[in-house]
């Protein structure tokens, strides 16, 4: 699992990236109310604004981690979007991403860093 | 984050785990660790304390208060009997609103509760107008709120029991003497509280203290005033909506206004009354998106899903617990105003339809 600095998990999943927000962030949200899910086969630029999540406060963006195609996803979180603060690093996804070159991972945080990150 | 004022009950706030947040110049808890949509259920659903001790609260004493006060403000002071308490608007001489307070008849003299974010303004522009005008600097405010609201307080304050919905009453706690009203701004049965600030914790914790009891946040006290189809000061009214527009009739009462016995006689009655009696241009309007999606503060709203020029935008919305699904208020054009109209909210670029819909979006419960 790797982190980035805007509270993204990312997981490798075969030649896909699982793409969810971390306990930190879901945390801070509050309690999430909304989510607005990317069109499949989206070309998604890095740094792309692809979902929204609405909390009771706010709307936040989840943000492209890197350049790809959007290829699924987790339609879950538009009938229960509360399901981010129930599972944030687990069953609630946000979507999977079909990325060039696996290699680009390596430049985002590992568990460890990222704990050092946000204390 | 300079020079922000706390309330004598911040340090428990603190205790208790508060996220404490800048408003209107006061470092207030936003939410507690219960998070805001649990505050709002347990609120309707039991009890909940709010610290509203940032308000002003402010004393007009002398033979000729309320009809000094009348000539601020559309609405029946010379009228109000002892023992009660009104919602009330300061306007302006364009007809806009100043400010919303309530205001006490409390026997030898009037009390008056007003937004903190006005307070300044309102205390200068009623030693403008009044003698008699006393600040109250001593005393903390807080709102217990909610079904349960009563069966709490009573157990302190057996008197309360009594009272119903915009009573006021000076009752004994423990020897202090309580500034209570059957009051407050969630839409529920509950009370407001003026307590001495050296007991005011002490009061608190008498209350948390009891299973009904939890403290409820500024997140919370939102969703739950929105609900209750309440406006915001600053969001839903300003200097600019008149009180017609802003769907505050009610709040003018007939002697006020065209062939009442005391017509007219406050700052923008020509338009005011004028609007009274031909209907304002626009109205504000409860609104319930089709969509999952909220449509916020400042939201952009249309006649159509291609319209160019906006019609109105919204003032207040989000999510509503209760109602389980987003709600909002705006203001459209009078024509509009019709509920099961289907307007369209711009929401990060794309049209999303709402339904103009009567408020409140959930029925008060006031013990009236």
């Amino acid at each position: 699992m790797k982190y980035t600095e805007d509270h993204e998990w990312l997981r490798v999943e075969g030649d896909l990236i699982v793409v969810g927000i971390t306990e930190h962030a879901a945390e801070q949200l509050g309690d999430v109310v909304f989510v607005e899910l990317p069109e499949l086969e989206t070309q998604a630029a890095r740094g792309d604004e692809v979902c929204v999540i609405e909390s009771v406060k706010a709307a936040s963006d989840i943000l492209a981690p890197l350049e790809g195609e959007i290829v699924e996803v987790n339609d879950n979180l538009s009938t229960n979007p509360s399901l981010v603060n129930e599972d944030p690093e687990g069953d609630a996804w946000f979507f999977k991403l079909k990325i060039d070159d696996m290699a680009a991972l390596d430049e985002f945080m590992t568990e460890d860093e990222y704990k050092d990150f946000i204390s | 984050m300079t020079d922000l004022q706390r309330t004598c009950l911040y340090d428990l706030h603190s205790e208790l785990g508060a996220k404490l947040v800048p408003f209107a110049g006061y470092e207030m808890p936003v939410q507690y660790p219960m998070g805001v949509m649990g505050e709002h259920q347990h609120t309707r659903t039991k009890a909940g304390l709010f610290d509203v001790s940032h308000m002003g609260q402010v004393i007009l004493r002398g033979p000729d208060a309320a009809a000094a006060l009348e000539a601020l403000v559309p609405v029946d002071i010379q009228g109000l009997a002892e023992g009660r308490q009104r919602y009330a608007l300061f306007t302006n001489e364009a007809g806009g609103i100043m400010d919303d307070l309530m205001v006490a008849n409390r026997g030898d003299h009037l009390f008056v509760v007003v937004n903190a974010a006005c307070k300044t303004a309102d205390l200068a522009h009623l030693q403008a107008h009044l003698s008699g005008v006393e600040p109250v600097t001593d005393r903390a405010l807080i709102a217990l709120q909610g079904p349960e609201a009563e069966t709490a307080l009573a157990r302190l304050v057996p008197g309360v029991a009594a009272m119903r919905f915009m009573d006021v009453a000076t009752l004994d706690w423990d020897g202090c003497a309580l500034w209570i009203s059957r009051s407050g701004y969630t839409g529920e049965d509950g009370f407001e509280i003026s307590v001495p600030e050296g007991r005011a914790e002490a009061l608190c914790r008498a209350l948390l203290a009891m299973e009904e009891v939890a403290p409820i946040g500024l997140g919370a006290r939102d969703s739950l005033r929105l609900e209750a189809g309440l406006c915001l000061y600053g969001h839903d009214i300003d200097t600019e909506t008149s009180p017609v527009e802003g769907a505050l009739n009610w709040a003018i009462q007939k002697v006020r206004r065209t062939h009442g016995a005391r017509e007219g006689g406050f700052p923008g009655a020509g338009r005011i009354l004028t609007e009274l009696a031909n209907g304002p241009a626009r109205l504000r309007v409860g609104l319930r998106p089709e969509t999952r999606a909220p449509m916020r503060e400042g939201t952009q709203l249309f006649a159509s899903e291609d319209a160019t020029d906006p019609i109105g935008a919204i003032t207040s919305g989000g999510f509503g617990p209760t109602v389980g699904a987003p709600v909002s208020m705006g203001y459209v054009p009078a024509d509009l105003a019709t509920p099961d109209t289907i307007i369209y909210g711009d929401v990060r670029g794309k049209r999303l339809p709402a339904r103009i819909v009567p408020l409140p979006f959930r029925p008060s419960t006031y013990r009236k």
